[in-house]
C-alpha cells in the first residue's frame, strides 16, 4: 500500500486554479521531488496534503486513511510533518523549545501535570529533551540548543526547522525548498543532512526544491507541475531530458 | 557515523555587569536581601517610631514616606533620612558585607530538596511582609491588595502576554469569582440581610473558605468560556471587542441582580482573608502559574502567538491550547477577585470597570510580557505607586500613565520581558566562581 495516494486533487482559490486534477503516490521511505517554476502551484499542494488548505475535488489517503477535510495539526499528529519555504519559526523560543514543542501531541502528562509539576511531568518533560537533544545531533545544532532563532544564521535556522518537523516523527517529511537562500557550501551540507537523516530515520520525503542540482542529487522520482498540472513524471535523468520540462521550466535550450 | 557540525560562533557568557549599584551587590544572594530586610522591619518594629520622633516626623512613613513628602514638602530630608537609616543601610550593608556568610548558607540550602528551601526562603519572605505590616493596619490592607494585584496581572499575562491575545475582560472574570466567593461565604457564614443566618458554624469558614475561592475560580473560568468559544475561533482583534463587550455585561447584570444588592454593592464578608491565607493564595497562583507557561503544554502559547501556522504544522492544538490557557487565566482572576472581596469585605460592581481594566493593563505591560519576574514587578511598583501618590489626587492619574508611556519608549515590551522564572536559579548562591564562569 502507498504511504500516500493522491487522487484527481483539484484547488481553487475562487476562479483561480492552482492545481488541477494532482495525482501522486508515495511509497514507504521513498524519496521525491517536484519542481516547477514560480507560482506552479507547489507549495499549494504542501498546503493541501497538510490540511492549511482543503482541496476542492479529489482526495487524499494517508496510510489508507483519507485525510482530506482533517485539520492541521491531526494530520500532523498521524505522522506527516513539514518545513516552510520561508521558515516560519517561533520568534521568542529557543532551539531546544522548538524540538521540544514539535512533542506536543504525543504529551500525556496533560494539563494537571502542566500545572502541579507532577512526578510524571517531570520524567516526560526529560525524556522529550533528551529526544530533542538527539535531533539537534542529528542536524548538527546541539550547541545552539538555548539560544534564541533569531540570534541564528540563516542556515542554522533552517536546520532548527528540520529537527523541528522530524521531533513530530513523521512517517512522510515534505520539505519545502529547504536550500532557499544558502550559499553553494550551505546547500550542500544541507543535501548531506537530508540524506542522513533518510538514512537514519528512514521516513518518505517529498521535497519541493527550485535548484534541480538538489533534486537531481536527492530523488528517486520527480514531478514538474506547471500551472497547476503535472507535464511529466520520472526519474531525475528523464525529467532533465523532458522535452516539456526544458520548454516550460529550463526555457529553450539546456541548462546543464 | 559523519555528523554536519557547525561551530557555536556568538558567546554569550563574560557579559559584565552594568552600573556601580549592580556590581556592588553582584554577590548577594536572595539569601542576603530577605535577611537584610528582615533586620530592616525588625529594626523598624524596634525604633522606627523613636527614630522617626527625632527627625521630627509626626508618625511612623507609611508607605516609604511618599505621603508625608507629598503634603508637607518641608519633611522631605526627615522622610528620606529615616528610610535611608532603617531600610536603606541595614540591606545595603547585609547584603554586600554579610554575603560570604550568606552565600554558604545559600549553598547549604542549595543542597537540600528544593522544595523545602523554596519554602524556606518564602517564609522568611513572609515574616518580612509580616514584620512590616504590623506597623499600621493601613499597610496590611495595601499589601493584601498588592498581592491581589500580582495574582491579577500574572494571570493577564498569560492571555496578553504568553498567548499574545488581548483580552480586557479580567475585570469581568474578577468581578465573577468576587461575587461567587462572596455569596457563598455570607449564606455559610455571616448572618446577613440578604441571606439571614448563616447556614454552617462560622467556625468552619476559614476551613471551606479554599472551597469557595476555588468556585469562584470556576465560575469566572465558564464565564471565560463564552468568550473564548466564539473568539478563537479566527485570529484577529476579535477577542478584544468580545472580552470588553463581555465585561460591560457583567458589570452591568450584576448591576441589576437585586438579589447582591445590585449597584450598592454586596457588603458583610466574613474576615477570612488574613495576610497568610492572601500571601499562600498568591504563592500558589505564582507556582501553578510558572509550571504552565514553562512546560512544554504552556510552550504551545508562545508557539502559537508567535506563529500559528507553524505551531499547528508540530502537532500543536491550537483552540484547545488557546482556551484552555483563557479558561485557566481567567479562574485565577476569579480567585484573586473572591480574595479581593474578603479583603475589602465589600464588593460593588463599579469597581469592576473600565478603570480596573486600565490598571490591570498597565501592570501587565509596565512589568513585561511574558514573564513572571515582569508581572511581580508591574503590579507591585503600580500598586504601591498608586498608593503612595494618592496625595496627588487627580495627578496621579498622570504621573502613571506618564511612567507607562516611557517604559513603551525605552522598553517596548516592559521592565522584565521575556525571561524564566526559575525558582532553583534564583535562590542559587552567587560566588566569584560564577562571575568567572
Amino acid at each position: 500500500m502507498a504511504l500516500l495516494q493522491i487522487e484527481k486533487m483539484t484547488h481553487e482559490f475562487g476562479g483561480l486554479r492552482a492545481v488541477h486534477d494532482y495525482e501522486l503516490e508515495i511509497q514507504p521511505g521513498q524519496i521525491r521531488g517536484l519542481i516547477g517554476p514560480n507560482g506552479a502551484g507547489k507549495t499549494t499542494v504542501f498546503n493541501l496534503i497538510t490540511g492549511v488548505y482543503k482541496p476542492t475535488r479529489g482526495a487524499i489517503f494517508f496510510q489508507g486513511k483519507r485525510i482530506n477535510g482533517l485539520k492541521p495539526h491531526q494530520i500532523a499528529s498521524m505522522g506527516i510533518a513539514r518545513t516552510f519555504q520561508n521558515m516560519l519559526l517561533w520568534r521568542h523560543m529557543t532551539v531546544l523549545d522548538h524540538v521540544k514543542l514539535a512533542r506536543y501531541s504525543r504529551i500525556g502528562y496533560g494539563l494537571i501535570g502542566a500545572f502541579l509539576d507532577t512526578s510524571r511531568r517531570r520524567i516526560e518533560e526529560a525524556q522529550i529533551e533528551q529526544k530533542a537533544y538527539t535531533l539537534l545531533e542529528l542536524v548538527g545544532i546541539e550547541s545552539f540548543a538555548d539560544q534564541l532563532v533569531v540570534n541564528l544564521p540563516y542556515g542554522v535556522q533552517r536546520r532548527v526547522e528540520l529537527a523541528r518537523a522530524l521531533a513530530t516523527e513523521p512517517k512522510l517529511l515534505l520539505l519545502d525548498e529547504p536550500t532557499a537562500g544558502m550559499t553553494p557550501e550551505e546547500l550542500v551540507e544541507m543535501v548531506e543532512i537530508i540524506r542522513q537523516v533518510h538514512r537514519e530515520l528512514g521516513m518518505a520525503i517529498f521535497v519541493i526544491e527550485h535548484r534541480l542540482r538538489v533534486i537531481m542529487e536527492l530523488c528517486e522520482v520527480v514531478q514538474a507541475l506547471v500551472f497547476g498540472e503535472v507535464i511529466a513524471q520520472g526519474t531525475p535523468e528523464e525529467i532533465q531530458n523532458d522535452p516539456r520540462v526544458i520548454e516550460a521550466y529550463l526555457g529553450k535550450e539546456k541548462v546543464f | 557515523m559523519q555528523r554536519v557540525k557547525m561551530e557555536n560562533t556568538t558567546s554569550y557568557g563574560n557579559r559584565a555587569p552594568k552600573g556601580l549599584l549592580r556590581e556592588w551587590f553582584a554577590r548577594t544572594p536572595m539569601l542576603g536581601w530577605l535577611l537584610g530586610f528582615l533586620t530592616a522591619v525588625v529594626l523598624e518594629n524596634l525604633v522606627g517610631a523613636e527614630i522617626a520622633w527625632r527627625l521630627g516626623l509626626p508618625k511612623v512613613p507609611v508607605l516609604f514616606g511618599f505621603v508625608i513628602m507629598l503634603k508637607k514638602p518641608v519633611l522631605i530630608p526627615s522622610a528620606v533620612l529615616y528610610e535611608i537609616l532603617i531600610y536603606g543601610l541595614p540591606v545595603a550593608l547585609i547584603g554586600r558585607f554579610a554575603s560570604a556568610v550568606t552565600n554558604s548558607i545559600a549553598a547549604l540550602l542549595a543542597k537540600i530538596p528544593l522544595t523545602l528551601s523554596a519554602a524556606l526562603h518564602l517564609g522568611l519572605l513572609y515574616a518580612i511582609l509580616h514584620l512590616w505590616s504590623g506597623i499600621s493596619d493601613y499597610r496590611v490592607i495595601v499589601l493584601k491588595l498588592t498581592l491581589v494585584a500580582v495574582m491579577l496581572t500574572l494571570s493577564l499575562n498569560v492571555i496578553n502576554g504568553y498567548m499574545g491575545e488581548f483580552s480586557c475582560s479580567h475585570p469581568g472574570f474578577m468581578a465573577l469569582g468576587a461575587y461567587s466567593t462572596s455569596i457563598l461565604t455570607v449564606l455559610f457564614f455571616a448572618k446577613d440581610k440578604l441571606f439571614g443566618p448563616p447556614l454552617l458554624p462560622p467556625a468552619l469558614g476559614p476551613f471551606l473558605f479554599p472551597l469557595a475561592l476555588v468556585v469562584g475560580g470556576l465560575v469566572a473560568s465558564i464565564g471565560a468560556l463564552a468568550v473564548a468559544i466564539p473568539s478563537f475561533r479566527t485570529r484577529g482583534d476579535y477577542l478584544a471587542i468580545i472580552s470588553l463587550a463581555f465585561m460591560f455585561i457583567v458589570k452591568s447584570f450584576i448591576e441589576n441582580l437585586e438579589v447582591v444588592g445590585g449597584p450598592r454593592g454586596l457588603r458583610g464578608q466574613p474576615d477570612l482573608a488574613a495576610l497568610p491565607t492572601v500571601f499562600l493564595w498568591t504563592v500558589a497562583c505564582i507556582w501553578m502559574i510558572n509550571n504552565f507557561v514553562r512546560s512544554t503544554l504552556g510552550k504551545a502559547l508562545n508557539a502559537v502567538r508567535d506563529n500559528e501556522m507553524a505551531a499547528s504544522a508540530m502537532t500543536v492544538d491550537t483552540r484547545r491550547t488557546k482556551i484552555a490557557a483563557f479558561l485557566f487565566g481567567a479562574f485565577w482572576a476569579g480567585v484573586a477577585g473572591g480574595l479581593f472581596a474578603h479583603v475589602l469585605r465589600y464588593v460593588n460592581p463599579g469597581t469592576f470597570g473600565i478603570q480596573r481594566l486600565a490598571e490591570l493593563l498597565a501592570m501587565v505591560y509596565f512589568g513585561g510580557l511574558n514573564s513572571v519576574h515582569g508581572s511581580i514587578v508591574g503590579a507591585v511598583t503600580i500598586s504601591l505607586l498608586g498608593e503612595a501618590l494618592r496625595p496627588l489626587e487627580i495627578f496621579k492619574w498622570i504621573i502613571i500613565p506618564l511612567l507607562l508611556i516611557l517604559v513603551m519608549i525605552f522598553r517596548p515590551t516592559g521592565l522584565i520581558a521575556f525571561r524564566e522564572f526559575d525558582m532553583e536559579s534564583l535562590l542559587r548562591p552567587k560566588f566569584k566562581e560564577d562571575d568567572k564562569g
